[in-house]
């Protein structure tokens, strides 16, 4: 069984969806939390993704000229941060300015936003793919052997090991956050019932800064992995994960971070998985399809159930 | 005298591509401007148009099927037709949700758009593209239309070469010109209409209290796919010419998702949604500064690099497109937060009581 | 004017964009008092309510919170000044905890929430068990009752309460307003728009009748609903309570 089906099923096709699940999950939570607290799409979130991914790249040529080895992951500490306070500056100057306009205005503002990041990061950094990481990414030989020993072979490169792990952590961090603080609390509060928050004394605005920090590091964690896992990064990664991530958190209902993360699996599952011989030899779709994958499962769900999984808003 | 030629040709294009995208900019306006509807995927509509056109209209092709050599009106009305189609089946899926979805959903659509251009290459001819787009009046100096119906009427094929071989090779830039800045006009006209008409009227009480409208016993959701519709008509049909301008179209560079549409966002923000008129004069004015930025940019890194002459200028040269698409961005973020109304800002339609 | 003024809307003109709703408005509260606002639907109740906590655009006239002008200021800061406020629909963050629910009622506090709690489950002994049950999970009732607890964690110089038994059975009305008279007792002023004139009125100590965005009638609780021609108007046609 395992060798006819598991090995091939499991090592190809579901830790992969797994480890893109992860990756949408995380850029999920920031849609879902700017679409829950702010009410609006926001068309600049990839880019957020994609811009930590080039400064994660920027900091590790930094490091290397100073003759420190360093791994993606140290250089993406200074890049969210990086991140952070670039959500923050962009809110500040250009979505504030629409905080009691129609909603439509700010979805607008980060359309252009959207352009603006992309464009500002291939003047900086041009046009063409960038190599985030050298050579093949070989299986972890420890977890190789172990799992070989019990006729359940795993080939999970480090990599993937990273990103999972680094996920799981993220979420759980985040959950605490949520469940546990002040300004957590505040944050679903406000999600809620905003006009409620406003008339029960909570200081929106610094929700709405938090909102960005969160949501920001997130979208950091998520462009890293990303770049880790594919290896290479371009100035289009951002808009290539938009539609995921926004179907994901429809998927999981808007203003649900765990609804999100729960899409987000779903979401990169169904991608892979769908590239999964299930009837005969080819796969069930077309490689070139598979981003469509995202699309048919968000409109799916806009005409079944436009709330999500988690009952989520609808506006 | 080839000095003058060069500007006046040039005068042309720019008329030509800036009343393709006033088109553009039109039928947005009737999707945003009258009903208030978010389009993110103004290049897939276009890219549908395109393609209905280039597959129909062009010649046989030994690279893909279609080539189905039609006559090039049929092309122009299926390629309307065709984004009006998927404009409908859209429309009923998510218009009635708010217009952050319709936003979401209309990128998804222009990316499967994509997708299916890219991968059905029987058809579509893949990432290759479609080559030798027939061209209104250009088309006729081909053997194969000035041989056929109506022009073999009138005259021989081979008198007809030597004519066509005579005249100045650019003699139908004037005309293809013209004919779009024609069509551009009659669009302009027929809007105008079907805005003070009591159809309009219903669009912008919608927009304003759907609520109230709908209260009213106004079927808002047919109201506003009707509108989805007819832009997208009106798209499709840009589309069509913006094939016949570019004779090669491909799915990727031509109907780049992100900066078609942002074009025609800001065309029409700039010019003042809600108004075909500024619809019209946003998009010739956007695409005159565009097309003369390039210039700009091109001229300031010359003068920078004349400065800095340690500065190596083919990466800044290289990187020249992406400093315009920033400019224009930072354009668009100043109209929306000074100037949110636009040049030309919306005249409501005296709205009797009656809604 | 009253004695121990607490709260003061003077000649208040006010409404929604260009649409005047409020046209000249005079309501006082003084401390240890419920004041009814009654009247019609489309009278104007809530309107006041929006004004005082500054959601609305005032075109002229003043509030006062005790000495302080209060006129224009945005709500985060009303609600900081002292005003509890407790919307009339959608007044609890349902997807929290009864308890989460309390801590966002006292946001800018700084210290003491531990107590604050204790003090609120005294009040209100039926919250206490479910405290660490989702808001949006309870009755109607008891709803309403968190929706009145978050807005009395911050130490209110008075409450504002926004029809609070629309919508509840009469079961569940009579226990508000026992609750009501409960708060009431403990120090609290309190001004409340209500729909149920009757019940609203006998609890009261003073009342005011809005008609069409003015100032109607005046009076004590008891001489307003036995005034025959309030009676007839918001109370029903049986004459007189």
């Amino acid at each position: 069984m395992w060798e006819s089906f598991g090995f091939e099923f499991i090592n190809f096709y579901f830790i992969p969806g797994l480890v893109l699940g992860c990756i949408y999950a995380l850029g999920a939570i920031g849609i879902t939390l700017t679409f829950g607290i702010l009410r609006f799409a926001n068309f600049s979130h990839g880019e957020i993704m994609m811009t930590s991914s080039y400064l994660t790249w920027e900091f590790i040529m930094i490091f290397t000229s100073l003759g420190i080895l360093a791994h993606p992951l140290i250089g993406a500490i200074p890049a969210s941060i990086c991140a952070i306070l670039l959500a923050l500056f962009v809110d500040r100057f250009f979505y504030k300015p629409f905080r009691n306009a129609p909603t439509i205005m700010i979805v607008i503002a980060s359309f252009g936003m959207m352009l603006i990041i992309r464009s500002m990061v291939q003047v900086i950094w041009g046009p063409n793919q960038l190599t985030f990481v050298k050579g093949i990414a070989k299986p972890n030989a420890y977890i190789r052997d172990l799992t070989a020993s019990f006729d359940f072979m795993l080939l999970i490169p480090n990599k993937h090991f990273s990103i999972l792990i680094g996920t799981v952590l993220i979420m759980l961090l985040f959950n605490y956050l949520l469940s546990s603080t002040k300004i957590g609390k505040g944050m679903r509060a406000v999600s809620d019932n905003p006009d409620l928050a406003k008339v029960s004394g909570i200081d929106v605005e610094n929700i709405i800064k938090a909102t960005w920090i969160v949501g920001g590091f997130c979208a950091a964690a998520a462009g890293v992995f990303l770049a880790m896992d594919t290896q290479f990064i371009e100035s289009t990664m951002g808009f290539r994960m938009l539609l995921p991530m926004f179907a994901a958190a429809i998927l999981g209902g808007i203003g649900r971070p765990f609804g999100a993360v729960a899409g987000g699996l779903i979401i990169g599952l169904a991608e892979e998985l769908s590239a999964y011989p299930w009837l005969g030899d080819g796969p069930v779709i077309s490689p070139g399809y598979k981003s469509g994958v995202a699309f048919s499962i968000m409109v799916l769900m806009l005409i079944i159930k436009p709330s999500g999984l988690f009952k989520g808003k609808v506006f | 005298m080839d000095i003058i030629l060069g500007y006046f040709l040039y005068g042309m294009s720019l008329l030509t591509v800036g009343g393709i995208y006033a088109l553009l900019a039109l039928g947005l306006n009737v999707q945003w401007g009258f009903a208030g509807l978010f389009n993110a995927g103004i290049a897939g509509f276009a890219a549908i148009g395109a393609y209905t056109y280039a597959i129909l209209t062009t010649a046989e092709s030994k690279f893909h099927y279609g080539g189905l050599e039609l006559p090039l009106l049929v092309g122009d009305v299926m390629a309307m037709v065709l984004a009006g189609v998927i404009a409908g089946v859209i429309g009923l899926i998510c218009i009635r949700l708010r217009a952050d979805y319709l936003a979401i959903a209309t990128i998804g659509i222009a990316e499967i758009i994509k997708l299916v251009l890219k991968n059905e290459s029987d058809i579509t001819n893949g990432p290759r593209g479609i080559n030798k787009i027939p061209r209104t009046w250009e088309h006729f100096s081909e053997e194969r239309f000035y041989s056929s119906f109506p022009l073999n009427v009138i005259n021989s094929s081979d008198s007809w070469q030597m004519f066509f071989e005579s005249i100045a090779r650019w003699w139908w830039q004037p005309f293809f010109a013209g004919t779009i800045i024609l069509i551009v006009l009659f669009t302009y006209v027929l809007l105008e209409k079907l805005r003070t008409s009591p159809w309009g009227r219903m669009m912008t009480a919608i927009r304003e209290n759907e609520m109230a409208a709908a209260a009213a016993g106004k079927d808002v959701t047919r109201r506003r796919i009707e509108a989805f519709i007819l832009g997208a008509l009106i798209m499709g049909l840009a589309g069509a010419f913006l094939g016949q301008h570019l004779r090669l179209i491909e799915p990727t560079q031509t109907f780049d998702p992100s900066k078609m549409t942002f074009l025609v966002w800001v065309m029409l923000i700039a010019g003042g949604s809600g108004n075909n008129k500024g619809a019209i004069l946003g998009a010739f004015l956007i695409w005159f500064i565009w097309s003369s930025s390039e210039l700009v940019t091109n001229g300031m890194i010359e003068i920078l690099a004349s400065i800095f002459d340690s500065v190596d200028i083919s990466i800044l040269k290289n990187r020249a497109g992406f400093i315009r698409m920033l400019f224009i961005g930072l354009l668009l973020q100043i109209i929306l937060q000074r100037f949110p109304k636009g040049i030309l800002p919306e005249k409501r339609p005296a709205v009797s009581g009656k809604i | 004017m009253l004695q121990n003024r607490i709260l003061a809307v003077e000649n208040l003109v006010a409404g929604y964009g260009e649409t005047e709703i409020l046209h000249d408005i005079n309501i006082e509260v003084a401390g240890h008092e419920i004041v009814s606002i009654i009247g019609p639907n489309g009278a104007g109740k809530s309107t006041v309510m929006k004004s005082i906590l500054g959601i609305l655009n005032i075109n002229r006239g003043n509030i006062f919170l005790e000495s302080k002008q209060i006129t224009g200021v945005k709500p985060s800061d009303v609600v900081k000044l002292g005003v509890g406020y407790v919307p009339q629909t959608d007044n609890v963050f349902v997807s929290l905890t009864v308890q989460e629910n309390l801590e966002m009622g006292a946001w800018t506090l700084r210290s003491g929430l531990e107590n604050k709690f204790d003090e609120m489950y005294t009040l209100f002994p039926d919250l206490s068990d479910k405290r660490f049950q989702a808001a949006g999970q309870l009755s109607g009732g008891q709803r309403q009752m968190v929706a009145m607890a978050k807005a009395l964690m911050l130490d209110a110089k008075i409450l504002l309460l926004d029809e609070p038994t629309a919508g509840l059975s009469p079961k569940f009305r009579h226990e508000i307003f026992s609750t009501i008279q409960r708060i009431n007792k403990s120090g609290m002023p309190i001004l409340m728009v209500e729909q149920n004139a009757k019940q609203a009125l006998q609890i009261s100590h003073r009342g005011y009748v809005l008609v069409d965005g003015s100032n109607r009638h005046t009076g004590t609780g008891t001489g307003l609903s036995s005034d025959p021609e309030v009676a007839r108007m918001f109370l029903g046609s049986r004459g007189s309570v």
